[in-house]
């Protein structure tokens, strides 16, 4: 390993990364975006769905139910009903959601412990369904001390969700730990994917492998600028993040960046690899995909991992991403710190030992 | 094995790409500030051989011996020692100038100040003083062939491949080009440079013709040409191209070119030809006069890549 020559690539790399406007826009612009549209508009958490409330019991108890539902700022009143049928067809038609159907019988449900009162929801949509199912869960209202608890049996322990770390359920607090993870995968990979296989289109390669430069020179003269880049995305993440959406740094700043760091040297690693195996730059974009799709899907970004089947489970422990996301929502929004994380930490730096030694190995310094 | 006149010694270099034998048992020898040629048609082997020659290919058999090293055993040593310039434009058309330079220089391992001495020459030499911030891919076509060679001898290599450097550049360039060529001979450069310009191919000390992968002639321009003394006649006819579909059914005769109103012909061997030829001229009622030519490296060209199987006639170059 010859320092010059290697500051010599990172130089040349940087050098032609000035010139390249589409990439540089995309340094910027991807992150800018991505934290957008996720931040805002993807919101999976639902409030104020369309509702409609039959309350066929008309007691004070059962008006309070009522209230309590509408107070969680699930469900907006939007429709008039009296009969569970008038429900049924609002929900048909698609003028609601959610509709909460109060029998007649409430008092007497209620103090025999059966089912108080019926949630009907529009089930074509699970993110809704999941939504009422919350408010299923509500627990009763009537204080326990004013019940009699020797005669009244409580109803079946309705659980109720606590959120610790994001009691106000808002999206962007989880989403933007996770964003930096998905935004760096999707540009760090991308980047050094083609690295390799864009000097070979070029005609550059044949240049280069007959002058002195070395193998690992070279993958790692490709990686380091793309490092630095990285870590200046995480830093407009971070920044836009706060400045945007009030997300909290509650763990240290610089193990952000280690972890931050991790990420992207396996990334650009596993991109590395990849554009020494793929034959042009539009193949090494598409074998991107193939990372980037489990990526998103499995990692925990989108869909919770515990949820998930063992096959998916196998498939996620491979992808850094999820390794990733268990460091970043440690740190900043369970103020853990890297050292009780050390099982993910590992994780990354198997995945990078394993990417770089397998990219340099397969690039060879010969043309057959 | 390495004599310590010669930069290049092969023996038997063979390279097999699947079915197709790209290049067959070449023998060459290439003594040391010798220009060297390497002539032949599109797809005869001639890249394959550099390659293999500067350890980027490995041959399929044959020994190579480069500077008294052992090839592709030793390649990666080599390196230090040789230039090599693709026959595509291989720098960076994205970096200037300057910068391509600058990059080649450190990665040949020059320390920071004689880099910059050294690059500060290459421009100063090659004429790139005032244009040394302009990307590469805006140069014009000798331009880039310049800018490539002068990265080849960043590092002051005592070998220097060239794979067709001028097969895209325009007559005047391709001057200036050779003349630098022949300026890093008399530095005591050795060169092996491939092309299929016949003028080229004159300029050169010591020349090789492969064709189809296999090594067809090897010595000076005069030893080649001298081999076809007596086998190539000018024939001056009233109808030329008359004149040339007669001449070309006739045993013996190899080719025949139309250059104005005569014709150019290149016999198999020079015992009796003319008569032969002069009498199936007047048998088709053609006046003609015919003279002894002067061989030149076209005819040894066409000489030695015809092929003729037995009873075929003469194919027009």
């Amino acid at each position: 390993m010859n320092l010059r020559r290697l500051w010599a690539i990172v130089i040349k790399e940087l050098r032609q990364l000035r010139r390249d406007r589409v990439t540089l826009a995309m340094i910027a612009g991807i992150p800018v975006m991505q934290l957008v549209l996720f931040g805002y508009a993807i919101n999976l958490n639902l409030r104020h769905l369309p509702t409609a409330i039959v309350d066929e019991a008309q007691t004070s108890a059962s008006r309070q139910l009522a209230m309590d539902m509408l107070a969680t700022d699930i469900i907006r009143p939007a429709a008039h009903a009296t009969t569970a049928e008038d429900v049924m067809a609002l929900i048909h038609r698609g003028e609601i959601s959610v509709g909460i159907v109060i029998p007649r019988d409430f008092e007497r449900r209620l103090a025999r412990g059966e089912p108080v009162a019926q949630v009907l929801v529009d089930g074509s949509d699970t993110v809704v369904q999941s939504a009422a199912a919350q408010l299923a869960q509500l627990p009763l209202t009537t204080p326990a001390t004013e019940r009699d608890r020797a005669s009244i049996p409580l109803p079946r322990a309705p659980i109720s969700v606590v959120s610790f770390y994001n009691p106000q359920r808002v999206s962007a607090i989880n989403i933007v730990p996770g964003l930096i993870g998905i935004i760096l995968t999707m540009t760090m990979v991308m980047f050094t994917s083609v690295a390799i296989v864009r000097e070979r289109e070029r005609g550059n390669m044949e240049l280069l492998i007959a002058t002195p430069v070395s193998r690992s020179e070279l993958m790692l003269g490709k990686v380091l600028p793309y490092g630095i880049i990285g870590l200046v995305q995480t830093t407009l993440i971070l920044l836009l993040g706060m400045w945007l959406f009030g997300v909290p740094v509650r763990g240290s700043a610089i193990d952000v960046y280690w972890a931050a760091l991790l990420l992207i040297l396996a990334n650009l690693s596993l991109g590395l690899l990849i554009s020494t195996r793929a034959q042009s730059q539009f193949q090494a974009m598409q074998m991107t995909f193939f990372v980037f799709l489990p990526s998103i899907l499995l990692s925990g970004f989108m869909f919770p991992f515990e949820g998930m089947p063992l096959p998916a489970k196998w498939i996620a422990e491979i992808l850094p991403l999820t390794h990733f996301l268990r460091l970043i929502r440690g740190i900043m929004l369970r103020g853990a710190d890297l050292h009780e994380l050390w099982p993910e930490v590992l994780a990354l730096l198997a995945f990078i030992t394993l990417m770089m030694t397998l990219a340099i190995s397969r690039f060879s310094k010969r043309l057959d | 094995m390495a004599s310590e006149e010669a930069a290049v010694i092969a023996r038997g270099l063979t390279k097999v790409f699947g079915d197709l034998v790209a290049v067959n048992a070449v023998d060459l020898r290439i003594d040391k500030r010798q220009v060297y040629g390497f002539l032949g048609p599109n797809g005869s082997g001639k890249s394959t051989t550099i390659r293999m020659l500067c350890g980027l290919l490995t041959p399929s058999g044959g020994n190579i011996d480069v500077l008294g090293m052992e090839i592709p055993r030793q390649a990666e040593a080599l390196r230090r020692r040789i230039g090599y310039m693709t026959q595509h434009f291989s720098l960076f058309g994205d970096l200037t100038v300057r910068e391509n330079l600058e990059f080649l220089a450190a990665v040949q391992g020059l320390a920071a100040a004689p880099a910059r001495r050294r690059v500060a020459e290459l421009l100063e030499e090659f004429h790139f003083s005032g244009m040394e911030r302009q990307l590469a891919a805006t140069l014009s076509g000798g331009q880039k062939q310049r800018l490539a060679l002068a990265g080849s001898i960043v590092h002051g290599p005592e070998l220097l491949f060239l794979d067709e450097p001028t097969s895209a550049v325009d007559p005047e360039s391709r001057r200036d080009f050779w003349e630098k060529l022949f300026e890093l001979a008399d530095a005591g450069t050795t060169i092996l440079v491939s092309s299929h310009y016949m003028d080229e191919a004159e300029r050169c000390h010591r020349l090789a013709i492969l064709d189809r992968g296999t090594l067809v002639a090897d010595g000076t321009p005069a030893e080649l040409t001298g081999s076809l003394e007596g086998r190539t006649i000018a024939v001056e006819a009233q109808q030329p191209r008359r004149a040339k579909a007669t001449v070309l059914g006739l045993p013996g005769v190899i080719s025949a070119a139309q250059i104005g109103n005569s014709l150019r012909i290149l016999c198999e061997s020079g015992d009796g030809i003319e008569e032969r030829l002069s009498r199936a001229l007047e048998e088709a009622g053609l006046q003609a006069r015919l003279t002894a030519a002067r061989p030149t490296l076209e005819d040894v060209f066409v000489a030695v890549t015809t092929h003729r199987a037995p009873g075929e006639t003469a194919k027009t170059p």
